[in-house]
């Protein structure tokens, strides 16, 4: 089963991150990816740019847009990862071990419902 | 991560937010770091056994406050801190005071804490170094290096600009729309400064320096966070990412300056490209253009051109066009006239900035453009005028260097090219 895992955490702690510190974290963030890589678990990742960049549409008639992110909260969605796991349990040991790699903030497991894998070539 | 760095990281993300609602509360700026001091001390403590609070900021307001209204009530300065125990129910206090934050002072709050900093009595360079210290909160080590000073010399300049807020009528109530807007341009343009100070930098100054650039784009964001539909605070931040972007490939190895044209594209930073471009996007959908917006515009320009060939000289022209009428500058037009000189030829570049000598007549740009473009018109003695002029004015050894670069090339290669310079 796909699990999504979300990333939340403030945005400005890790916009206070040093270079070095956010390129140590996502060092060992990228060993933790490898090894599901390996065993071929791992779907897209996304790392989201800072909310700041984000633009909201909120779908009234007519649609309205916003700037910003749509929901204004103490710790922001700042990335994703889709992971292949058998089960809730083996799901929440990856995010343990992320959250090991990068503490923190927090994760949300989400079962996936439907999942295409797109078409962009990466 | 080491055991204490992400009290580090909360403590530095907190401090704006918390110095600024501090401030509110004592009116004045020395009790209110004092306040925040002593309340990182006691999250210094604190936080390693209990974990981090739910809101650090809220809970640092909350300590720094009772601290100093304790140190007030007995007195005297330097009391020992009261025992945790004194300061009540940490948890119920915070529970009460995140209420009242999400009400919407903290954007005020930290708004009137940067705009005291940025204080319009102040000399720009006390701006930027009270800004430093106080909202981001570097230490004056940090901060003398940064600008090549000694500590005792940055140590007096804060000293001086705090004694001159001080004594500067900023009102506390909570500011109307024109205050608000009018404050807001003041601390933009400090920001900005602060940035120009780190990215101005070259040679070896320039590793040092940078962490002004970044120190400068931590603040924008900062600012784009609580004004999230300003286009201008969009295009500043956008503006300082795409200029910062190019800062791996700016210099060669000696420190020499490499001119944009010249930089290995492959080195610009292409996540802060992205960031910047996504922000001038946002900021072009509200149809109110201005300074930062128009500067923006044109580092997303360059930034989008995969070769120096590919770059789009005649919507730059037309922007400096633009921003010439907005904030007519002879240092403008002089920028503008490097985009004529690549749609129309080195002739009407020249012309253009002709009116400037006088203006310029002690601006090293000046010489090295003018130089420039009378090489490629193969006017070459009037050219080796112009950039010995441009070496007697460089600012840094750097500027010197690609100067002489230029006169090299005169020497070696003496034979006109007038004929064929200029499309």
């Amino acid at each position: 089963m796909l699990y999504a895992i979300l990333c939340y955490h403030d945005e400005d702690t890790t916009g206070s991150w040093s270079r070095e510190h956010d390129a140590a974290v996502m060092k060992k963030l990228a060993v933790v990816q490898d090894g599901l890589r390996q065993q071929g678990r791992l779907g897209p990742v996304a790392r989201l740019l800072p909310t700041t960049s984000a633009t909201t549409l909120r779908k009234d008639d007519p649609p309205v847009v916003l700037d910003g992110p749509y929901a204004e909260t103490k710790e922001q969605l700042l990335g994703f990862y889709v992971v292949d796991c058998k089960n809730l349990d083996e799901a929440l040991d990856v995010a343990r071990d992320l959250g090991k790699a990068n503490p923190g903030g927090a994760y949300e497991i989400r079962p996936v419902g439907m999942f295409t894998p797109g078409s962009i070539p990466t | 991560m080491t055991d204490t760095a992400w009290i580090d990281n909360a403590l530095t993300s907190a401090r704006p937010q918390a110095v600024g609602a501090l401030l509110r509360y004592f009116r004045n700026l020395d009790t209110a770091e004092e306040a925040f001091q002593n309340a990182c001390l006691r999250a210094l403590k604190s936080w390693p056994q209990n974990g981090p609070p739910r809101d650090p900021a809220a809970w640092l307001i909350m300590v720094g406050r009772n601290v100093a209204i304790d140190d007030i009530r007995r007195g005297r300065k330097q009391a020992p801190l009261p025992e945790d125990e004194a300061i009540s129910n940490l948890d119920d206090a915070e529970e009460q005071l995140v209420e009242r934050l999400d009400g919407s002072h903290y954007r005020d709050d930290i708004l009137r804490l940067l705009f005291i900093c940025c204080h319009p009595d102040l000399p720009a360079t006390q701006q930027i170094a009270l800004a430093l210290r106080i909202v981001s909160g570097l230490n004056v080590k940090q901060i003398a290096r940064a600008f090549l000073v000694s500590e005792a010399a940055m140590e007096q300049r804060i000293t001086r600009a705090k004694a001159r807020v001080a004594d500067a009528d900023v009102p506390f109530e909570t500011p109307g729309a024109v205050d608000r807007t009018e404050r807001l341009a003041a601390v933009a343009a400090v920001v900005y400064l602060i940035f120009n100070e780190g990215y101005s930098a070259s040679g070896d100054t320039a590793e040092i320096r940078s962490p002004l650039c970044e120190e400068a784009i931590r603040l924008a964001r900062l600012l784009l966070r609580l004004f999230q539909s300003e286009p201008e605070i969009m295009g500043l931040t956008a503006l300082l990412l795409l200029q910062h972007a190019r800062a791996a490939a700016r210099f060669d190895s000696d420190g020499a300056v490499i001119l944009l044209d010249d930089q290995d594209r492959s080195k610009w930073n292409s996540k802060m490209i992205s960031e910047g471009l996504a922000l001038i996007d946002k900021a072009m959908r509200h149809r109110r253009s201005g300074p930062y917006q128009i500067q923006a515009a044109i580092a997303a320009l360059h930034a989008r051109a995969e070769t120096p060939a590919d770059t789009d000289w005649t919507q730059i022209d037309l922007l400096y066009g633009a921003l010439e009428v907005m904030q007519p500058s002879p240092v403008v037009t002089l920028n503008r006239a490097v985009a004529v000189s690549k749609v129309r030829g080195a002739e009407a570049a020249l012309e253009m900035i002709e009116p400037l000598a006088a203006r310029l007549s002690n601006y090293f740009h000046y010489f090295g453009v003018r130089g420039a473009f009378l090489m490629q018109l193969g006017r070459n003695d009037e050219a080796r005028v112009a950039f010995d002029r441009a070496i007697a004015l460089a600012n840094t050894s750097a500027e010197a260097a690609h100067i002489r670069m230029h006169i090299d090339r005169l020497m070696r290669d003496s034979r006109p090219r007038g004929a064929t310079a200029g499309k």
